[in-house]
């Protein structure tokens, strides 16, 4: 019965893991067949400055919208928790960047970060009248904040959820021996938020490596290559440069980095995903 | 509604109030802005400030969105997204019962293995599909969008139905064992009714991930004929380079249906989801 599931599985996701791995080894310009050519692939990609500034972008990229989205979305998500009417409609509108795609999200922030007609203008305020999108050190602090718009609702929701499933005893106990909110937060609300934690950065960081479409649109690697993170060198090697050899390093390099992403966190938290989560809750 | 005893510290929360409400300000500017400049007649979007509200408004970049061939690319997505999520679920379900019924070493291992896509970007195999799309001979048809895209929906599905399934009572299995039922019969009458909320709730997430997804169709469609909304967005900012309002209009009418269906499944949608991820 598992059969068909691990047939469409195996056939799109586990033989395409070990293609890559294979095509990473072969010159290929995406039409013809692929033909062996051993390490040059790897060579070239390690020795291309192009390559190794995406390395560089996907690092900070990561490391930036983490710090962006981990800190809003816990705090939105425990804001949200409590069963007060007007934090559940909040709850609600915060969920609608999910409905857009990235596509339209980046059209959208396209026109409103334009420095004519978008945001700068509507206010009159000089300093937001920027090139936002065509100035190379302004780039990436926008693809995180946009990053950030579209994902931040997700990740509130899992916090919220996590949130309500902390038994409200402990904080009764909690306030009969005194601990004020801040108290409750730090000793209860953090620790007990343990596993939610761990799902959602895991989410948020192997989520980075594929922020592909979201970038391609908003502002397709530039300006120059200041947004050229490894998901979109891939693409633009492979099927704008036809180098899909090339490109495949740069699949191998993103598999294997998110890999050990999921398991580092995995191991950190204990998680043992094979047990109900409805035990000793 | 009651007050819930779980509900926590209750005190008024200055910080928490004002970050909460300059997000949302954050979260509604953006779709303000959207809805606005798409009833913006195109002559005054040069003119008029961004953010205010139309004075002339007008349907006309809809309907301009509209002869530029955007219902064929709204059917083409509706076609993709309805096989893809079917696909998804009937092949994740019969899985997820193996997973829970089975019981067998096997069965685990190969659980884990597919979780495993949780975990990795699979988007960076994106040359490899592309190599056997091709091969296939599916290159340029909408079957290359639906194949991959159930492939890359089955480990979170999976795991969803998983953790559902393994909530239902082991005695009702039992029993209709005992009356000597299929495997097939107990998976269509117990397991599928017992599921449904959860089929439900993954079936509207991978139909979200689908609806909007943007990388397959790159790469692995190229005509007019097989174009899906959110290729068909971007091709209209090529086209439309100059009609912001035009843009903005199909950006709207690609949220439409998605926004119809979380209005009528949201409660289900977000619980099934938190409840799928677990805590």
């Amino acid at each position: 019965m598992a059969a068909p599931a691990l047939l469409v599985f195996g056939l799109f996701a586990l033989v395409p893991l070990a293609g890559v791995v294979l095509l990473s080894f072969t010159s290929w310009d995406g039409l013809g067949t692929p033909r062996w050519s051993g390490a040059d692939n790897w060579m070239r990609a390690a020795g291309d400055p192009v390559t190794r500034n995406a390395v560089w972008l996907t690092v900070k990229l990561t490391v930036l919208s983490y710090l962006f989205q981990a800190p809003v979305s816990l705090l939105l998500g425990v804001y949200t928790a409590s069963r007060s009417r007007h934090r559940e409609a909040l709850a609600v509108l915060y969920f609608l960047p999910l409905l857009f795609s990235s596509a339209a999200v980046a059209l959208t922030f396209k026109g409103l970060l334009d420095p004519n007609f978008g945001l700068g203008a509507a206010l009159n305020v000089p300093a937001l009248t920027r090139d936002w999108l065509g100035d190379a050190d302004l780039a990436l602090g926008v693809v995180v904040f946009v990053i950030g718009w579209c994902f931040i609702p997700f990740h509130t929701l899992l916090y919220q959820a996590g949130v309500r499933q902390i038994p409200a005893s402990l904080y009764e106990s909690a306030r009969i021996d005194g601990a004020g909110p801040l108290a409750q937060f730090t000793h209860i609300t953090l620790p007990q938020l343990k596993y939610t934690f761990v799902t959602s950065s895991t989410l948020m960081l192997v989520g980075s490596l594929t922020y592909f479409d979201l970038i391609f649109v908003l502002t397709a690697g530039g300006p120059g290559d200041a947004t050229r993170i490894l998901p979109l060198d891939m693409y633009l090697t492979g099927f704008r440069s036809y180098d899909m050899g090339k490109a495949s390093v740069v699949g191998v390099v993103l598999v294997a980095v998110g890999l050990a992403l999921a398991l580092g966190l995995n191991r950190m938290s204990g998680a043992n995903r094979m047990e109900s989560r409805q035990e000793g809750a | 509604m009651t007050p819930s005893i779980r509900s926590g510290p209750r005190r008024r929360n200055v910080a928490g109030a004002l970050g909460g409400w300059l997000w949302l300000a954050v979260t509604l500017l953006p779709v303000y802005y959207i809805v606005v400049t798409s009833l913006r007649p195109q002559d005054d979007y040069h003119t008029e400030n961004p953010l205010s509200l139309p004075s002339n408004p007008t349907l006309a970049a809809y309907g301009r969105v509209l002869d530029a061939g955007f219902l064929g690319y709204f059917a083409n997505s509706v076609v993709v997204t309805t096989a893809a999520v079917a696909g998804t679920l009937a092949v994740s379900l019969m899985a997820a019962y193996v997973v829970v019924r089975g019981r067998t070493r096997f069965a685990q291992r190969v659980f884990r293995l597919v979780l495993l896509g949780i975990a990795i970007p699979i988007q960076a195999t994106v040359v490899p599909v592309y190599y056997l799309i091709v091969q296939m001979g599916l290159y340029d048809t909408l079957a290359a969008l639906v194949l991959p895209s159930i492939a890359f929906a089955i480990p979170l599905t999976v795991l969803i139905l998983v953790n559902f399934l393994r909530d239902v009572p082991e005695d009702l299995f039992a029993s209709m064992r005992m009356d000597g039922a299929s495997e097939w019969r107990i998976l269509w009458s117990l397991a599928l009714p017992m599921t449904r909320p959860a089929l439900v709730t993954v079936g509207v997430y991978d139909a979200l991930t689908v609806w909007n997804g943007f990388l397959f169709p790159l790469v692995l469609t190229q005509s007019q004929s097989t174009r899906v909304l959110p290729m068909s967005l971007w091709v209209f900012e090529g086209s439309f380079s100059v009609d912001v309002p035009g843009l903005l209009a199909a950006v709207v009418l690609s949220v439409l249906p998605v926004a119809a269906v979380y209005v009528v499944a949201r409660r289900q949608l977000v619980a099934g989801l938190t409840a799928g991820f677990g805590r």
